[in-house]
């Protein structure tokens, strides 16, 4: 065997940093450190009510939207440094820079160009050369143009469950963002289609950093690079995804994987 | 974070937000003094009239004197007839379309012919009444056509509020009045109605406190504006005790006394008409006062 | 399986029965529907027995009880159009920013409190209105115009629009309040405030449900009576100016029903005639709401 070359060690995106939330007096996430690295895929699983898309939605502020919810702790985006939790921050910034794919397809009421063209003109973008630019590359990312390229004016809502789900993922791709969120974005859907999104998920990790929220062991496993196990809102392993598959190092974990809770 | 431009956006963004806050609550303030100014205004103008003998005069030519005797005995006696045709029918008819109705094409003609009464203006409901009740049946300017007319104006609420309350209940409560062998019928008497009974009496209360303000179709009807008498009484000396004389006898009300009142010239009438308002207003906010509160404890009480 | 058992044939007898009852009263309904149509199409045929139906349309004068009697609707539509587009430029602005307000904006509590507020304003019965604005609108806005007369439609029209804001507003909420919150974190989660969700995405996802509110609007303000009736006066005038007093359609049968009129006389055919147009304008504003909610039916 040749010795490889020293891998440079991957380079963080963001890390969250004794990370606490509250749902009013309901304690969700308890002190979690986590990191996510660029342009990898980090899974986060867990049975159902552990904290995983509460730990999600943390990173884009999304729980700003409902009263008496309280964040502890920090989450630091790189390579700025910043923390997206602190009270400084606007949460509008936040959502500009890390984006987010939802459980349940959610195109908004408009034709599929305005869905995917959505996020660009929130930031001012409204030249429709460069919207037209960003749009179709935002769409070929998705692995959806050649199925749209022809109707782009028609509603979204004529799309099937999965091409809407792909339409969500370029309206997130679109604004070319620093992370994207993935909340469970296969649960709504067929097998074909979800087939489909795990082969999009593959390629869209070499351009962007994605953290995700699944139910589906199997799909933790063959996306992700990192894979971390959250059980009642406490982080109880993290690692690669390959060795925490194959030999878990707790107890909690390696029954959850090998399906005997959850 | 270092996105100059972004941050731009967003302050701009987040100013529209502002002047919209402030656009909303200036919208909410308009509707809000609008009704709050009415109060008053009504108020100041009427309250010096709400002696005891302005509920006991009959009205009269001249203002100090005149009362609302024959307006408020006349709301009472239509609202009764309103009430005696609207509900049962009102009721039969909800309980028909929710739980009997098969889904068909007459149905559907059914539920858009309901919607379609709900949007048609009240005086039209007032010729029909001119043309049906006063002419044709021969009811005459009576209490009985003006509680009728008010009734068919009054009944898509009832329908509408009937069905909501009906939908309510969870299917798993028919399935189980059904699984210990009651008919269809025991299941709606027994339980649906029972269970629903808050919400459809928070629709009649509404669709009776819209009644009692109507005022166009009973002028539509012909209603004399000038009563000074009472309609015969319902009790009687003799057996069987009860009589139903006064529904063929000609009548007024409340909404159609004040309006009398405003058109006439003179300013001690206003102050009458501020008067009769103030009561008007009374009866219709107490019964809206009641169903909002009804339905909030529902709400409360009940979780299926 | 049929039981032949006389207990279960009595049964059977007295379900339908009752089946029959509701059906006949759900059926009342469309009997209604019918009768209207009846009546007013029947008084309006002895009436365009007498007027044709060509001066009705044509005429621009509306002098039904005088002696040189014409018959021109144009100028009753002409304050019903006139009264409708003052309380529709009032209800419609203040209607919709209420409802998106509360919808959006507002606090669970602010909007707990706020709506049977809002009920309450749209409870009022009419002829308050009307007393209101002849006796409180009408000489405030003398003080911006001095010469606008005690009797105009602009006094009743503001005031109409006032109180047709509950129902622009509480139906509009109820269908904002229906888009799932999904669609709306959509958008959040774009970037997007409050704002910019509630315009372009709430909006337009709940637009079938708007559209039924504007028409529900109109038709209220085309039927309308008291406030007309009491606050514009009841002289017939050709104008679409509001500062102008006029008769609509409906304060004109009122005013025709306030006299005893036999029931043989052209007045009395007259007030049908105006009713079916009535009834033809607000059928044209359900149609049209029908049709939106049709077409833009909710598939969120």
């Amino acid at each position: 065997m040749t010795p490889q070359p020293a891998t440079t060690p991957p380079e963080l995106k963001a890390q969250a940093r004794e990370l606490n939330f509250h749902y009013g007096a309901f304690h969700a996430l308890k002190n979690i450190s986590l990191p996510v690295y660029n342009e990898k895929i980090t899974a986060l699983i867990g049975p159902s009510g552990c904290g995983k898309s509460t730990f999600l939605r943390c990173f884009n502020r999304m729980h700003d939207l409902y009263p008496d919810n309280r964040y502890g702790g920090e989450i630091r985006l790189f390579p700025d440094d910043v923390n997206l939790l602190s009270p400084d921050v606007d949460p509008i910034e936040v959502r500009m820079r890390v984006s987010m794919v939802f459980q349940k397809p959610n195109p908004f009421p408009k034709s599929i160009f305005e869905n995917a063209a959505y996020g660009l003109r929130v930031r001012g973008i409204n030249k429709k050369a460069e919207l037209e630019e960003k749009v179709e590359t935002a769409l070929v990312n998705a692995a959806l143009w050649n199925e749209v390229k022809d109707r782009l004016q028609e509603p979204a809502f004529n799309l099937s469950g999965g091409q809407q789900q792909r339409l969500c993922i370029a309206r997130a791709l679109a604004i070319d963002p620093e992370l994207v969120l993935f909340d469970e974005p296969t649960s709504a859907l067929d097998p074909i289609a979800t087939a489909s999104i795990e082969e999009l998920m593959l390629e869209l990790k070499e351009k962007v950093s994605i953290l995700i929220v699944t139910h589906n062991m199997q799909q933790a496993a063959r996306v992700s690079n990192n894979t971390a196990f959250l059980f009642e809102g406490d982080l109880i392993e993290y690692g690669l995804t390959k060795e925490l598959f194959v030999k878990p190092h707790n107890k909690q974990t390696e029954d959850y994987i090998t399906g005997r809770f959850g | 974070m270092k996105l100059p431009e972004t941050q731009n956006i967003i302050r701009r963004q987040r100013l529209y937000e502002q002047l919209f806050i402030i656009l909303g609550i200036v919208a909410l303030l308009v509707a809000l003094m609008t009704l709050l100014a009415l109060f008053t205004r009504l108020a100041i103008d009427g309250m010096p009239r709400l002696t005891p003998d302005f509920f006991t005069n009959f009205p009269s030519r001249f203002a100090e004197r005149a009362g609302i005797l024959s307006a408020w005995v006349g709301s009472f006696l239509v609202m009764f007839v309103t009430a005696c045709a609207a509900i049962p029918l009102g009721v039969s008819a909800g309980i028909y379309l929710e739980e009997y109705a098969p889904k068909n094409r007459w149905t559907a003609i059914i539920e858009i012919n309901v919607m379609n009464l709900a949007g048609i203006p009240s005086i039209v409901y007032g010729l029909l009444a001119l043309g049906l009740f006063v002419q044709i049946l021969g009811f005459g300017q009576s209490i009985l056509s003006a509680g009728l007319t008010l009734a068919l104006l009054i009944l898509p609420i009832i329908i509408v509020s009937t069905r909501e309350a009906l939908r309510g209940i969870p299917g798993g409560i028919r399935e189980a009045a059904y699984a210990l062998g009651a008919t269809r019928w025991q299941v709606v008497s027994d339980h649906l109605l029972p269970y629903s009974s808050g919400g459809v009496l928070t629709g009649v209360i509404i669709g009776l406190s819209r009644a009692i303000g109507e005022t166009a179709p009973i002028i539509t009807i012909g209603a004399l504006t000038f009563i000074a008498f009472l309609p015969s009484s319902p009790f009687i000396a003799e057996f069987p005790f009860i009589s139903f004389k006064w529904v063929l006898d000609p009548f007024t009300v409340m909404p159609i006394q004040m309006f009398n009142w405003t058109s006439r010239p003179e300013e001690a009438f206003q102050f009458n008409a501020a008067a009769a308002g103030v009561v008007l207003l009374a009866m219709t906010l107490l019964m809206n006062g009641i169903a909002i509160w009804l339905r909030y404890r529902i709400r409360k009480s009940i979780k299926w | 399986m049929k039981s032949s058992h006389p207990r279960a044939r009595k049964r059977r007898i007295k379900e339908g029965l009752i089946e029959t009852g509701l059906l006949a009263a759900a059926c009342s309904s469309v009997a209604i529907t019918f009768a209207i149509l009846y009546i007013l199409v029947k008084e309006s045929l002895n009436f365009f027995a007498e007027v044709p139906l060509f001066d009705f349309l044509t005429d621009t004068q509306w002098t039904p009880l005088f002696d040189d009697a014409h018959f021109g609707i144009i100028t009753l539509i002409s304050g019903t159009v006139t009264t409708t587009l003052v309380a529709l430029s009032v209800a419609v602005p203040l209607g919709l920013t209420i409802a998106i307000y509360i919808s959006e904006f507002a606090s669970p509590r602010l909007r707990e409190t706020i709506k049977p507020i809002l009920e309450i304003l749209g409870a009022v019965p009419t002829v308050v209105f009307g007393y209101f604005a002849l006796i409180v609108v009408t000489p405030l806005l003398q003080k911006i115009y001095p010469d606008l007369p005690g009797f105009n439609m602009l006094s009743a029209g503001l005031v109409m629009g006032i109180m047709i804001v509950p129902y622009i507003s509480s139906v509009s909420e109820d269908a904002m309040r229906a888009v799932p919150m999904h669609l709306r974190e959509g958008a959040f989660a774009m970037g997007a405030t409050r704002l910019r969700t509630a315009l372009t995405v709430v909006v337009p996802a709940a637009f079938s449900g708007l559209a039924a509110a504007l028409t529900l609007g109109c038709s209220r303000a085309v039927g309308e009576t008291m406030v007309v009736a009491v606050a514009a006066g009841m002289q017939p005038n050709l104008t679409m100016n509001p500062l102008q007093p006029a008769a609509t359609i409906s304060s004109f049968i009122v005013q025709v029903s306030l006299g005893d009129l036999p029931h043989d006389s052209i007045g009395y055919k007259t007030i049908f005639a105006a009713g079916l147009t009535l009834l033809l304008i607000t059928l044209v504003f359900n149609v049209i709401g029908f049709w939106l909610r049709q077409k833009f039916r909710e598939e969120y």
